[in-house]
């Protein structure tokens, strides 16, 4: 033995080789190890009463724009609103199980519903248990509501477990494209707290317009969801008003190139 | 009682229809020392007497707190009735863990039903010999239940089990239109005198004997509540004064409703 | 071994979320699942005569950009109410976020249980204990995170002690972990334990006599967790945002926020 304790109780690579990893990556059993359709962004903004959340309804298969009606916003119990970013197989499977939790809720005749606080707990398990199976729930989800007392609640789980709350939140590419925009309209809980509805779906609807110019899997159909404590209004087949494409001539890459 | 053949195990069924092993397990709660519980529009509050085996020993536990939002009372046999609470702990930290919610009573209630129930259906099983009333606050408000070795569970307004218990469902019975507006305290010493009600002839409510467990809302949602509390001892000294004999005229005439 | 060297000459830039090998096995490449990621941050735990700070940073990163301005990594531990109002013990968990939050969720429930069962708070001793068996229980699949337990031992006086991800620990003085560990310890070592600090004029060499250490009162050890986490916030990009400080005495835990720089 030596002095190098991560040494120990390893085949000596000068005699061996270095350690080839690669059978880990074909162990007999395959779970999933990368997304197949996917679906992109998901944003969602607080505001005084409530939470606004969108996505568009695309889902691509790679750089194939695969299915262009593919709605992924959910609504929970009247209560909650879930947004998936990532696989949409994986959403698919998230909103049985929703359906199940929910019938399951409301056995019973009981008044007891899950609110978004709940639910954002519960999915943020069902993900970090399949993370720890290292057979994760490929997706990002965003969860907008009511918590127990009535306030905006807006969190973020994902396929690794990680949770995080925040008065705007962005997945994927609009983590890096709308999130400052957001940002911008609503710094801290405070500001967030300022905002009317109308400031919030402005503030959405902008930053899915800034999406759909840059994010080369994005769509200009998408669905937007408000939830206040009067119940949800949700919108699947919106359409990206006032485009404004003349940026597009002062870029090379965008259409036939003459020069 | 008297023996027959349809008494050695809790799945045969006499040919009146009975389960005499159910019966028994009942005479068992009909052993325990009395304990009373009682709801007003606000709280929820459980009253017991606790007995000593002997001079020399302690008192027998008959108030257990589970969560911060419940607590049980018990009469009959302590040792299946600690079984029972550590389940319904068990119950009660799932819940928070994977909802992040206080479990709702009926829930909890309903699962120790079914548990109860069971025994009774497989051979070779024996019922618990223990009766609950459990007190507890949700997101509906205040709530006692009464839990039977059958597996009965039923909602009460106000309850007594346990040896004697007839003289304080007297008592129940009889001031059940003050209870719903009463105030803490006025909650408290109803039940007190129910408990003093059915003590034997000899006896008296001392701050050796007495249990006292409180739990109420303070507002609206669950963050606003009072949590579980038991009174032990010189902490229950306040109210065993206010119901002991003398002291009962100028109890009532004082006896405010706390805001 | 990469993962646990801290010098950048071996890994690069070495940003702690640089998490693809950077060294491959030869063969095939292919992207497989990896169930970790690091959330940064910073940790500091500081004993004192009769009273323990924990701190922590309040930013939440992936990669280069911030989940949130805004996510505890300080948790009050074992109260009996959702408030955890009357709780004793302090965690304070710093890297692999969802891991943090799991572990912290399983030691919660484990004292809680052990206050219903034996009716009184677990001892800071009894806890360290135990945080280091569930630890290393999950040797071969760890729990991704620095963990810091603070509280009063049976003494009164101030506990901190500290964990590896695999359940090694020990009781200390005075703790830095997490993204600006490298950045903050050496600080805590010179402000804390006087480590290379001599009586002028003391001698040379071997004779110098070091300076005589003192128990720190609680407002000096404020200070310097403040001015820790300020030095951190400059040199380090995912350190800021918020401080979140709890305090633990014999009369209960305290918070304190303060804002950081938010960029």
């Amino acid at each position: 033995m030596n002095h190098l304790p991560q040494a120990w109780g390893r085949p000596r690579d000068d005699v061996y080789g270095a350690y080839d990893h690669a059978y880990l990556q074909n162990g007999p059993k395959q779970h999933t190890q990368s997304p197949a359709v996917t679906g992109t962004s998901v944003l969602a903004l607080k505001f005084k009463d409530g939470v606004v959340i969108a996505a568009d309804n695309l889902a691509s298969y790679g750089s194939l724009a695969r299915f262009t009606d593919v709605k992924r916003l959910r609504k929970f119990a009247d209560t909650t609103v879930v947004g998936f970013g990532g696989d949409v197989s994986d959403m698919q499977y998230l909103d049985r199980l929703l359906n199940s939790l929910d019938i399951e809720e409301a056995y019973g005749g009981s008044s007891h519903t899950l609110n978004a606080q709940n639910l954002h707990t519960y999915l943020s398990k069902v993900m970090y248990k399949r993370r720890s199976e290292f057979n994760p729930l490929w997706n990002q989800l965003l969860v907008a509501g009511l918590d127990g007392e009535g306030k905006p609640f807006l969190a973020s789980a994902d396929l690794l477990g990680t949770t995080f709350s925040s008065p705007s939140l962005a997945t994927g590419f609009g983590a890096h494209l709308a999130q400052p925009l957001l940002r911008k309209v609503a710094f801290d809980e405070e500001a967030a707290a300022k905002l009317t509805v109308e400031e919030a779906v402005e503030a959405i609807k902008e930053s899915m317009k800034v999406l759909f110019y840059r994010d080369a899997r994005s769509l200009d159909k998408y669905s937007i969801a408000v939830v206040t404590k009067d119940g949800i209004d949700l919108k699947q087949d919106e359409k990206l008003e006032k485009q404004s494409w003349a940026f597009a001539d002062q870029i090379r890459g965008y259409g036939t190139q003459i020069n | 009682m008297f023996r027959n053949n349809y008494d050695n195990d809790s799945v045969t069924f006499s040919p009146q229809g009975r389960i005499f092993q159910v019966e028994y397990a009942s005479e068992a709660v009909k052993q325990g020392s009395v304990v009373v519980g009682l709801v007003s529009k606000t709280h929820a509050v459980l009253v017991a007497l606790k007995r000593n085996a002997e001079e020399l020993s302690s008192y027998q536990k008959k108030v257990i707190a589970i969560d911060e939002h419940l607590g049980l009372a018990l009469a009959g046999l302590a040792s299946d009735a600690r079984v029972l609470s550590n389940f319904m702990k068990q119950q009660s930290l799932s819940s928070r863990l994977t909802y992040g919610r206080a479990i709702p009573l009926s829930r909890l209630v309903n699962s120790i039903g079914d548990r109860a129930q069971t025994n009774t259906q497989h051979y070779g099983k024996r019922p618990y010999g223990v009766g609950l009333l459990v007190a507890g606050v949700d997101e509906t408000g205040p709530h006692l239940f009464e839990f039977q070795p059958s597996g009965m569970t039923q909602e009460m307004v106000a309850c007594a089990i346990g040896a004697r218990s007839q003289m304080a469902r007297t008592y129940l019975e009889r001031n059940l239109d003050k209870f719903a507006d009463a105030g803490r305290e006025e909650l408290v010493v109803h039940g007190l005198k129910a408990l003093k009600e059915s003590l034997a002839q000899d006896k008296e409510l001392t701050v050796e004997n007495c249990s006292v467990g409180v739990v109420g809302v303070r507002g609206e949602g669950m963050k606003a509540i009072e949590g579980f509390k038991l009174f032990d001892g010189q902490d229950v000294k306040q109210w065993v004064d206010m119901v002991a004999e003398g002291a009962e005229e100028t109890a009532e005439e004082g006896m405010d409703v706390d805001s | 071994m990469a993962m646990f060297s801290q010098n950048p000459l071996m890994n690069g830039p070495n940003y702690s979320f640089s998490q693809t090998p950077s060294t491959a096995a030869a063969g095939n490449k292919e992207h497989s699942f990896y169930p970790y990621t690091d959330n940064g941050g910073s940790t500091l735990a500081i004993s004192g005569n009769d009273f323990t700070i924990i701190a922590g940073d309040t930013r939440s990163t992936s990669g280069y950009n911030i989940n949130t301005r805004y996510s505890p990594k300080v948790f009050k531990i074992g109260g009996t109410t959702s408030s955890q109002d009357d709780a004793t013990l302090v965690l304070s968990v710093v890297g692999f976020a969802a891991d943090g939050a799991a572990l912290k969720e399983r030691l919660d429930a484990i004292v809680k249980m052990y206050r219903y069962q034996h009716g009184k708070p677990m001892s800071v001793k009894a806890c360290a204990q135990r945080l280091s068996t569930i630890l290393y229980g999950k040797r071969f699949f760890p729990y991704y995170v620095t963990a810091i337990l603070g509280g009063l031992d049976e003494e009164g006086k101030g506990a901190v002690y500290s964990y590896d991800p695999v359940g090694s620990y020990e009781r200390e003085q005075c703790r830095a972990a997490g993204a600006a560990a490298s950045l903050i310890m050496p600080f805590l070592d010179n402000q804390v334990n006087y480590k290379n600090q001599y009586i002028p004029g003391s001698g040379e060499g071997h004779a110098l006599q070091e300076r005589e250490k003192i128990p720190l009162p609680r407002n000096e050890v404020e200070d310097l967790v403040k001015d820790a986490f300020d030095s951190a916030v400059e040199r380090h990009i995912e350190v800021g945002d918020g401080l979140q400080m709890l305090i633990i005495t014999k009369s209960g835990i305290e918070e304190k926020y303060l804002p950081l720089k938010k960029d």
